[in-house]
């Protein structure tokens, strides 16, 4: 223990339903009522909290500087210590965990979410690639995963059908969760880009999600069983495709690794893997063995609000542990193409 | 007054079209204008590993990398995708593979699509080779794509070869087009305040808690952090809080200067909006200007504000908008 300044644990996690669609909702619109519900879980009221951070992406609706209106719906007047990540709400949670370990806040509100239902978000994805070699020829997300895929086929890592069972588990399981856009038995359908068929491709919709962090004994007042991050890290490696070894993830290992993943068991997996490939690399780099419970909430497979997955992932794990259903889980997160950046974090809840 | 039933939901097309003009690197420059000219170049890292295409530094060192190499262009395909249904802007309309290739004399791969009839024409580890664009401009789509090699490519497989990087009229900067194609909808909250409009009518929301009366609404209160939903009319006459005077002529704009921009609290609402004031000299408009909008014909918006002639709000009926 003691690998950090402070004990920091997510006390509240809350969620919107994933739909293809929300017209009817503008941004803050979608995010207000998930920020009442997760202020609602602790007590807490908006001006109680010491540090905000948000993660989203002005691309996906097309919108400059659409974050600064969901701050209303946080209550941002008079000024609030604030931040803004242009990234998955992961890394907002990273930012607030950072606050919170230098001691300038108790407590950190992190929102984060994503509404692709304006525009076509496999075009739009493409915007975020080297704009020297790749962004010229706008090889969409699907396409990219497609490659990783096909790679790890050849290296014998996978075949068609154990993927197609990977995106069938994970709608399974996310028959469970009521914000899932897709569960059940979905048809795992045509080819997108070979070898990834329709069920091998996550959701596209609308979505947003939130939690609150909290140190110590704020942290054991605000939640029956906290759960705590005794470990987090991210890495990050190259982006050019054509430089990476496709079918591993040594950014994910090194996080893993500097995060203690791999110092006890973990019982549960929350692993942001949008595409059912994503996920064989990732139970590779985190040494996940069959026993432990991967993506119980139906993961990125079932509902992938970009910007907001990777955080669900962290709120979801924390969320077993405060039903006392997990004790050590480890939740993933992960940006740019191909699993680029990723973000790993050990969550423990108190043992009785 | 609370309008009886919400409007339908509002869409509209929305187009995001950026130009980044950006400048490129000497590895880059080199890079790309040798595509320019039919020439592959890559560098060499300080352990001997020639990469292609090229980056300025070493992704595990950090070190930076100058050496330039001349490489094939042949190569081996290193992993593969069929994409059955080209998406707008990609390399090529028909169906293709999009391919990580690895170029004769070089460690890594470049990402591009291959020409080829189907998927079962296709494979890891066959050898392919550049299509060089018609017109070339020193881009990386100066390869208009790979296509399959024939046995006479795959007996000359090229070695690596030092190369200075200089041509004559070196490619220095790249425009990266882009345009996004999107449908916008502004939500419940501004629905109804551009519906209000199209009836001549001002449309804020109240907050249930604090009491203010946002206007334009966007659906919460920022003071507060909870919904606006009680709908209310506000206006149509207002009160100047605070003005300029524009002394310099936009582009396109068909108004005579000098005119005074304004922050004009309509009454009801508990925040300024802006907009022009008309129908006064313009050395004449004070804080405390009692005006109303003058709408024209077709207009979806007020054109600007004039005075109603009544007498001048007392300050302390504004002071907590300016
Ligand atoms: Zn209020």
């Amino acid at each position: 223990m003691a690998r950090y300044a402070r004990e920091v644990a997510v006390v509240a996690f809350a969620q919107s339903d994933h739909l293809r669609r929300t017209d009817e909702l503008s941004e803050v619109e979608m995010v207000m009522p998930v920020l009442h519900q997760v202020l609602a879980a602790t007590g807490l009221k908006a001006g109680e909290i010491g540090f905000t951070c948000s993660g989203s992406s002005d691309y996906l609706a097309g919108r400059a500087f659409s974050f600064t209106m969901t701050l209303d719906g946080v209550g941002a007047w008079p000024p609030i210590s604030e931040s803004h990540v242009e990234m998955d709400g992961a890394w907002a949670l990273y930012e607030a965990w950072v606050k919170i370990q230098t001691g300038e806040a108790d407590t950190a509100l992190v929102y984060s979410y994503g509404k692709s239902s304006p525009g076509s978000v496999r075009d739009v994805l493409t915007r975020q690639l080297d704009p020297y070699y790749l962004a010229p020829l706008w090889p969409d997300s699907v396409a990219l995963a497609a490659l990783q895929a096909q790679a790890l086929i050849d290296a014998g890592e996978t075949d068609e059908a154990r993927l197609a069972a990977i995106g069938a588990r994970s709608r399974a399981a996310a028959s469970a969760n009521p914000h899932a856009q897709l569960s059940g038995v979905v048809p795992q359908g045509e080819y997108q880009v070979a070898p990834l068929r329709t069920g091998d491709c996550p959701p596209i919709g609308d979505g947003a999600a939130a939690v609150v962090l909290a140190a110590g004994d704020v942290a054991r007042r605000l939640c029956e069983r906290p759960a705590w991050i005794t470990g987090i890290d991210h890495r990050i490696e190259a982006h050019s495709l054509g430089l990476r070894d496709l079918t591993d993830s040594p950014s994910t290992r090194i996080a893993a690794e500097h995060a203690g993943v791999f110092e006890g068991p973990v019982d549960t997996a929350e692993l942001h893997a949008a595409f059912s490939s994503q996920e064989v690399v990732l139970r590779k780099a985190l040494g996940l063995g069959e026993d432990v419970s991967v993506n119980p909430s139906g993961g990125a497979l079932a509902a992938n609000p970009i910007m907001a997955a990777g955080l669900i992932r962290i709120g979801e794990a924390a969320a077993r542990i405060h039903r006392g259903e997990s004790d050590r889980a480890v939740a993933h997160a992960t940006s740019g193409p191909c699993l680029q950046q990723n973000l790993v974090a050990v969550l423990e809840g108190d043992r009785a | 007054m609370t309008a009886p039933s919400p409007p339908e939901i509002l869409r509209a097309p929305l187009v995001v079209e950026f130009p980044f003009t950006r400048s490129l690197g000497p590895v880059q420059s080199a890079f790309l204008t040798g595509l320019r000219e039919g020439v592959v170049l890559g560098v060499t890292t300080a352990d001997g590993k020639v990469m292609v295409p090229p980056v300025e530094y070493d992704p595990v060192t950090a070190e930076e990398i100058r050496e330039l190499v001349e490489v094939g262009t042949t190569g081996t395909v290193t992993t593969w995708a069929w994409n059955g249904s080209p998406r707008p802007n990609q390399p090529l309309a028909t169906p293709f593979a999009w391919v990580l290739v690895r170029l004769d004399g070089a460690d890594t791969a470049i990402l591009h699509a291959l020409d080829a009839p189907g998927p079962g024409a296709v494979a890891t580890g066959m050898r392919v080779r550049v299509r060089w664009a018609a017109e070339r401009t020193g881009a990386i789509t100066d390869i208009a794509c790979f296509e399959p090699a024939d046995s006479q490519d795959t007996a000359s497989a090229a070695q690596a070869a030092p190369h200075t990087g200089e041509f004559a009229d070196a490619v220095t900067g790249i425009v990266a087009q882009a345009r996004l194609d999107y449908s916008y909808s502004p939500g419940r909250a501004q629905t109804a305040y551009i519906a209000g409009l199209s009836e001549r009518k001002t449309i804020g929301e109240r907050c249930p808690s604090c009491h203010k009366v946002y206007v334009p609404p966007r659906g919460a209160c920022p003071t507060c952090g909870v919904a606006t939903t009680d709908r209310v009319e506000v206006g149509p006459a207002g009160t100047v809080t605070t003005y300029c005077i524009v002394n310099i002529k936009a582009r396109n704009l068909d108004i005579e200067v000098p005119y005074v921009y304004a922050h004009i609290a309509l009454d009801g609402a508990g925040l300024a909006l802006h907009g022009r004031i008309g129908g006064i000299p313009y050395d004449q408009v004070r804080m405390g200007l009692r005006v109303e909008p003058v709408w024209t014909e077709g207009g979806r918006y007020p054109d600007h504000y004039r005075p109603t002639g009544e007498p001048d709000a007392d300050y302390d009926v504004y002071k907590e908008l300016i």
